[in-house]
């Protein structure tokens, strides 16, 4: 069951000072309204365990994403294709209103619009991560790590999930004979089958205005979230709106700002691969 | 500049355009949103020159500070009872407004209330911070011994009570029995026999199913004198 | 194994024989629980849902009010039985999700500011899935709460678009999401020309999101007239004894 969230109130002056900022057109940290904040990606900062990872910082707000790559069995109704799973962890390092736990229904969802945006788009040719058709597969974990929480962790976490899958790779595949599938994992091999990047921009709407990128007091302020999925051709690959209601105008709205803003974020993250 | 779009007693629903221009005003259970008045809920549209406003036909009613209350106590502290009263807020009341001098060292509160006990009471204090406080220290409130008390949709009993109480006056006048009907939703009867109490339990049902119908106080007339004659009261 | 059937024929119309601008056969009813303060079933096709509503009532526990208002608690949940396979009554990611998306759009019409300290429960069984689920949870969720006479700013009235061999169509069923390229659900209060669901599962392009947003609304707008309609049915009058 989903439950409207206690959050601590924002001190009213911390309110005033944020909307009246607005109202000249900047935001309190100085950013315009479709700036995002300092963008950092690292590439593999955990290299000895997972088969590739990313520690993505976006302003203060840090992910680090690690992906774990193993056989399994294919899902019944896709016998060819390789199988991907993403998770989020909001652990309770990340801030000091996590509890330890399951993850909340905030982590599920970025979970599953991460998953739908990769899944999708295509963004990793499933078909190709097939070993035995029916019997096995490799299975991609996506799993997302939040370590600390200052707004907008969706975007963090995509830029990073991409980030890491484009640098994993495959343990060598040794033989495969009468059924029986050997693997060395501790060789890494080829890398995974990624076709087309993909990220998430988010907005925020407070006081009519539109912003992107929120940080946590933004998040909090915002009478309405919305996500926007946007891969390397210009397409829509996902959209999750939360909170409150939007008028279709800036529905529409959001749309243009994300497959701007995204161009700028595919650029950032394909300019990091080539440096590996 | 005032537009309004409903007539008086029509039924509107959440969301219906009432009204729409700068003088409308929005009376209750409808806001305003620019110049255009809005419904929050289904019910009866009232309009009275400039304003609308609804009168519900569902939802809780939240009792006001002197609002009169029908109660069932379902919980007994050391100086307290509390008190369901079908809103959202259970209510309390301490035994120095119901009982003069309350000992807790050496009088047992169950024996003035216990729970699965109905009492009147009436609303003393309700500031939004705790929940109700209420009162039994006023002529007629107290614990219900005798009669019986029945739930209605508490949106129903001002039509049960009728403008000016004429409704009510149909009801006691042509049955000899006493009502109490307080806003929180309960029926306090009390008749001299009971088949009486049947015909007028079962015409409080008619007037709540049939609410939104115009005529009802001359329909429930006609209900009373003829179940009174099938039944060979005169 | 099931092969792909087709989903848009020869003569443009859908693997059901509708047009891509046609609704399924959509049935509306209030108040069909007795103990909920508020209720509504609802069918699109073969898609049927039920809604309750308890409240404002007092939360179960303290910790859960709000000084300012009142909270919304929303489930979303699939009978066992609802589906092709048997789906475990334990909540699954997905009505995790759900739940949650449902509640943010239900509570931003509601006036929760009325009844501060307090909950309004709203709970949503999938008794039969047949694609559109949470749309149609949403709808029957907003009959519920008018049914229980809980304020709120507007109806919501939701369908689900999709894109299907390339054309955008209307309430996709289970089939059109399973083999289509994308499901877009909308809810909306349409008195406010306010959007309070939306998700996009699939892949669109700018043009086709532009249009499948200009047919959700088209669709929006038939749904609410016949919520409108559900609610007055309750009212209407009927012939005395």
């Amino acid at each position: 069951m989903s439950v409207t969230p206690i959050q601590p109130p924002i001190p009213k002056l911390k309110r005033e000072a944020i909307v009246s900022a607005l109202k000249k057109g900047v935001r309190v940290d100085g950013r315009g309204f479709e700036d995002f904040r300092s963008i950092t990606i690292e590439l593999n900062p955990v290299p000895r365990r997972s088969n590739g990872s990313a520690l993505v910082k976006l302003g203060n707000t840090s992910v680090l994403v690690g992906v774990k790559i193993g056989i399994e069995r294919p899902f019944p109704d896709r016998p060819s294709e390789g199988v991907l799973q993403v998770h989020a962890e909001f652990v309770p390092l990340a801030s000091p209103s996590f509890e330890p736990g399951p993850p909340d229904e905030n982590a599920v969802e970025v979970a599953r619009v991460i998953d739908r945006c990769l899944r999708e788009s295509k963004s990793i040719d499933l078909g190709e991560l097939v070993i035995v058709p029916g019997r096995y597969s490799w299975s991609i974990y996506n799993d997302i790590y939040l370590l600390d929480h200052d707004g907008n962790v969706t975007d963090a976490s995509t830029l990073a999930s991409m980030a890491a899958l484009n640098v994993a790779k495959l343990p060598k595949l040794v033989s495969v004979e009468n059924d029986q599938v050997k693997v060395d994992y501790s060789t890494m091999d080829k890398p995974l089958p990624v076709k087309l990047n993909v990220v998430t921009v988010t907005v925020v709407k407070i006081g009519g205005y539109i912003l992107v990128d929120p940080s946590l007091d933004e998040e909090i302020l915002a009478e309405a979230k919305v996500t926007v999925g946007v891969d390397s051709n210009g397409r829509i690959v996902g959209i999750q709106k939360s909170g409150g209601g939007l008028s279709v105008s800036e529905v529409r709205y959001t749309i243009d700002i994300a497959i701007k803003k995204g161009r700028e974020l595919l650029m950032l993250l394909e300019k990091t691969l080539k440096t590996v | 500049m005032a537009n309004i779009y409903v007539a008086n007693r029509q039924i509107v629903k959440p969301g219906d355009l009432l009204a729409e221009g700068d003088d409308v005003i929005a009376g209750s259970y409808t806001y305003k949103v620019g110049s255009k008045v809005y419904g929050t809920v289904i019910g009866l549209a009232e309009v009275k020159e400039n304003a609308v406003s609804i009168i519900p036909l569902e939802g809780v009613v939240v009792p006001r500070e002197g609002d009169l209350v029908i109660g069932v106590v379902v919980g007994v502290g050391v100086t307290n009872w509390f008190i369901d009263i079908r809103a959202p807020y259970k209510a309390v009341l301490n035994a120095s407004e119901a009982v003069e001098q309350f000992n807790p060292l050496t009088d047992d509160i169950r024996k003035y209330f216990d729970v699965g006990d109905y009492i009147l009471a009436k609303v003393l204090i309700f500031d939004r911070s705790r929940g109700p406080v209420l009162t039994t220290k006023a002529k007629g409130l107290g614990k219900i011994v005798e009669g019986v008390v029945i739930d209605v949709k508490p949106s129903r009993v001002p039509r049960i009570v009728g403008k000016r109480k004429t409704m009510l006056e149909v009801l006691t006048s042509l049955t000899n029995c006493s009502i109490t009907a307080a806003v929180n939703g309960r029926i306090w009867i009390k008749c001299p026999n009971s088949l009486l109490e049947d015909i007028v339990v079962r015409a409080i049902r008619k007037i709540e199913s049939e609410a939104h119908i115009p005529g009802l106080t001359d329909r429930i007339r006609k209900f009373i004198e003829d179940e009174k004659r099938r039944v060979g009261i005169q | 194994m099931s092969s792909r059937p087709t989903l848009i024929k020869e003569n443009g119309l859908r693997h059901d024989h509708r047009r891509p601008d046609e609704l399924r056969p959509i049935k509306m009813e209030v108040g069909v629980l007795k103990n909920a303060d508020g209720s509504a079933l609802v069918e699109f096709g073969n898609t049927k849902v039920i809604a309750a509503v308890y409240g404002p009532r007092e939360p179960p526990a303290k910790y859960m009010l709000s000084p300012e208002k009142a909270i919304v608690r929303c489930r979303y949940h699939m009978a066992p039985f609802s589906t092709i396979e048997r789906k475990s009554p334990a909540p699954s990611r997905r009505e995790i999700e759900l739940s949650k998306v449902i509640r943010e759009a239900l509570e931003s019409a509601i006036f929760t500011e009325l009844f501060p300290r307090s909950a309004v429960d709203i709970f949503i069984e999938v008794l039969q899935a047949d694609g559109g689920t949470r749309t149609a949870g949403l709808t029957a969720a907003s009959l519920a709460l008018a049914d229980a006479g809980v304020p709120m700013r507007d109806l919501i009235a939701a369908v689900a678009v999709g894109k299907v061999d390339g054309v955008i169509v209307l309430d996709i069923d289970e089939v059109e999401d399973e083999y289509g390229e994308a499901d877009m659900p909308v809810g909306m209060m349409p008195s406010l020309n306010q959007v309070v669901l939306l998700q996009l599962n699939g892949v669109m392009t700018r043009e086709e999101f532009d249009a499948a947003m200009d047919l959700a609304m088209k669709g929006i707008s038939e749904i609410y007239r016949l919520q409108k309609e559900a609610l007055s049915k309750k009212y209407m009058l009927y012939t005395e004894e």
